[in-house]
């Protein structure tokens, strides 16, 4: 059954008093005021409830980012971030709440459709609420309790999980209920002096997930499901910690194919991931926040650290993503190959249009012996796009027997886009294998032509060929969203031709 | 009244006229057979009725029962029944053979107003068609032409027509880079297509193709002109005597 499915099949599952009980949430309206100070960052602390530890973990951060300024290699370019002028904690808002479906604008709409999102689960993520007097028909409710319930079906989810002894929550609860593991790895993947955008986020981060296997655990689901139904509303500061133990696997999955509207242009967020000896941990991200509109104007700047220590012998970290969104994606999913025959992979789409830029890519950093990874990069430039792979694989002194396979191949569509390759390789030992493909090519007339021809428009040509492209990488997506995320890729490239 | 009406057409490319007005009046049924010398705009005829952008058509026009064929998108001539089986076909890596025919085939659905056909019913379908027409069904899981032999491409052009039943096949030199063995399998599935209702254009260099798609009316062209047309007789006349007599024609 598909996970959707799935889901709803449990929120119909759910009693009556549960979903009352679920529904009671309470709603804050602090804000904190505009700009950055200490006293914002103590605010933010003392919202949460924190401990004494945190808020000092907090505050060195900030100390540390005044000191830092803001990375300028990228190929990217925005007008100056005016760091005072930005709000850094808002209670999370609940969404504006519609009476029905139709109430929905028929844009959004049209790309659910396109989607192939079904119509209660749109209601689902875009908050439609029941009428009064109850919902009429039995597929509405369906949606409607879902809308109410997401915490109660969260709590099923929660005591699956829990059940196999997997810690999934928000890591401001788990700092509270679970120090001990918090203090032991956050920061130790991404420190807090990392980089500017990370240094940033060690100070304010609203919130984010928190996740740990424990030894030999295999999770008992894809931690995706929950998301899709959950949308949590995290805040431009997104922070992560997932802790795979060792002979753990957890599967992962970020994001929402669905178009992601925010008010905060600014996005800094911050994943770490750790697994000991014999872990997996497999992180998708479906990215497809708004890219600004046609004169290029709006949009998110995403300006993320995510990174992954293979802390123990045989582990491995896979990190894949499909980034169709942002004005400015600015994101480097990294491996740090610390144990001995651990690996790491990198399979990206990452596709831009219109006036989008972006500057993303992985590092391998292979410190242990006989560790290999594999980089896999698709980027798509349409429009008056630039599209830059940055990429850095490096084997240290130590490093014997390092082995990388890095593929990198580029699209244009038009003539007015950029594709960039930048790799970066150093091998400070000498028994380090190291192979590098890399490809440019631009989509032909002929296979258009082919294509519509045969009866396919223009676009649904350029759709095709695209996703025969990103083949390879898509395969890497859990199925459910890799049927999604192919239709993404399609919607995100319309107007690119013609 | 005819199919497939070109009337006095008139064809630049890049500034240079290719065709100079060229008639052409095909009937529902009929196999009409295009030969010509190399560079005599073969090819370009083809496009300009598929549609294929890069032609200016500076005169004459083409009817498609009736319709201005020139005013539609190519989308919306392969839609209501044009088909070009072409000289080259394209490889396009990532997708599969069968992902690709049921895109086609559902966009041409949909435009004419039709249902979309399901994965389900569509595999019955194309497998059936495949089959009629001898090609392997391990053909339709690999990528549209990928690694594909001359033979496979072209039975894979073939096996397209049959898919989507067009009324009017323009087949451009279908018999260029095939042995004798892969001509003969694929002019069966030429063969199996022809109905009273389809027509056909079946494009040539060589009269050897004509041995085995037998044609009813044969157009000789030359330097963008047809310079001569008759019965099947005509290609074998044109085998023995060669190209050389009509350019002085054209
Ligand atoms: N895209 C093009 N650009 C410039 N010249 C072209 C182009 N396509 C065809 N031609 C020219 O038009 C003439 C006819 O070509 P074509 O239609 O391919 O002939 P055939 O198919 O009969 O061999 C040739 O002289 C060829 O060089
Ligand atoms: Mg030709």
């Amino acid at each position: 059954m598909p996970a959707v499915q799935e889901t709803v099949e449990r929120v119909r599952r759910i009693d009556v008093d549960q979903y009352r009980y679920g529904f009671e949430t309470q709603i804050e309206s602090d804000k904190a005021p505009k700009g950055l100070s200490e006293d914002t960052v103590r605010f933010i602390s003392a919202k949460k409830n924190e401990p004494a530890w945190m808020l000092e973990w907090r505050l060195e951060a900030y100390r540390r980012w005044l000191t830092m300024t803001e990375p300028t290699w990228a190929r990217v370019d925005y007008p100056k971030i005016d760091y005072q002028d930005i709000y850094y904690y808002a209670a999370p808002k609940p969404k504006k709440t519609l009476s029905s479906i139709d109430e929905i604008d028929p844009e959004i709409l049209k790309t659910y459709e396109k989607l192939g999102i079904p119509l209660r689960e749109v209601a689902i993520l875009e908050g439609v609420e029941p009428p009064p007097g109850g919902p009429q028909t039995p597929n509405r409710k369906i949606a409607v309790d879902a809308v109410f319930d997401s915490v109660s079906v969260a709590t099923t989810f929660q005591k699956e999980l829990k059940a196999a002894g997997v810690i999934f929550m928000p890591i401001s609860e788990a700092i509270r209920e679970h120090p001990e593991l918090v203090q032991k790895y956050l920061g130790t993947v991404v420190p807090t002096s990392d980089n500017y955008f990370a240094t940033l986020n060690s100070a304010v981060f609203s919130d984010g997930s928190f996740v740990y296997v424990p030894p030999g655990v295999r999770c008992p689901m894809e931690l995706s499901t929950y998301f899709r139904i959950n949308e949590r509303n995290t805040g431009q500061f997104e922070r992560t910690l997932i802790i795979a133990d060792k002979g753990s696997y957890v599967s992962y999955l970020e994001g929402c194919t669905a178009p992601q509207r925010d008010e905060n242009q600014l996005h800094a967020a911050v994943v770490e991931l750790v697994t000991l000896d014999d872990a997996e941990i497999k992180y998708s991200t479906v990215q497809n926040w708004y890219p600004g509109n046609s004169e290029g104007k709006g949009g998110i700047y995403n300006f993320v650290t995510k990174r992954g220590d293979c802390r123990g012998r045989n582990s491995k970290i896979s990190w894949t993503q499909v980034e169709t969104g942002s004005a400015i994606t600015w994101k480097y999913p990294s491996c740090i190959l610390r144990g001995d025959n651990s690996s790491g992979e990198f399979y990206s789409i990452a596709i831009s249009n219109g006036f989008q830029q972006v500057d993303s890519g992985t590092k391998m950093i292979h410190l242990g012996k006989n560790t290999s990874s594999r980089i896999i990069s698709k980027g798509i430039a349409a429009g008056k796009s630039q599209n830059t792979y940055r990429g850095l694989v490096s084997a240290h002194r130590k490093a014997t027997g390092a082995r990388n396979y890095t593929a990198c191949d580029s699209l244009l569509i038009g003539d007015k886009c950029g594709a960039h390759t930048v790799p970066y390789v150093e091998a400070k030992n000498s028994s380090a294998t190291f192979e590098h493909e890399a490809t440019t090519s631009k989509i032909s007339e002929d296979v258009l032509f082919y294509c519509i021809q045969r009866g396919l428009s223009q676009e649904e040509a350029v759709g095709l060929v695209v996703n025969g492209f990103v083949k390879d990488v898509l395969q890497q997506l859990p199925m459910e969203f890799a049927v999604e995320a192919q239709k993404l890729i399609s919607i995100s490239l319309e107007g690119s031709v013609g | 009244m005819s199919l497939l009406e070109v009337k006095d057409l008139k064809v630049r490319v890049e500034e240079r006229e290719i065709l100079h007005g060229l008639s052409l009046t095909v009937n529902p049924g009929q196999v009409h057979a295009i030969m010509g010398p190399n560079g005599s705009g073969k090819s370009t005829l083809s496009h300009v009725i598929a549609g294929k952008p890069g032609y200016e058509v500076t005169g004459g026009q083409i009817l498609f029962k009736g319709e201005d064929l020139l005013e539609m998108d190519p989308n919306e001539r392969a839609a209501k029944g044009v088909f070009l089986a072409f000289q080259y076909p394209v490889e396009i890596p990532g997708v599969t053979t069968w992902n690709f025919l049921h895109a086609a085939l559902n966009a041409q659905r949909k435009a004419r107003g039709e249902d979309e056909i399901s994965s389900p019913a569509f595999l019955k379908k194309v497998r059936e068609v495949a089959k009629s027409l001898n090609i392997p069904q391990d053909m339709l899981k690999r990528g549209v032409n990928v690694g594909f032999s001359g033979g496979e491409k072209k039975r894979n052009e073939i096996l397209q027509m049959a898919l989507f039943e067009p009324a009017v096949c323009i087949l451009d030199e279908m018999d260029s880079g095939l042995d004798i063995d892969a001509l003969r399998i694929a002019a069966d599935g030429v063969n199996a297509l022809r109905s009273p209702e389809r027509a056909m254009v079946v494009i040539t260099h060589y009269q050897r193709l004509l041995n085995y798609i037998v044609p009813d009316v044969v157009h000789v062209m030359s330097k963008g002109r047809v310079v001569k047309s008759g019965g099947k007789e005509l290609a074998l006349e044109l085998e023995e005597s060669g190209y050389a007599q009509f350019e002085d024609a054209a």
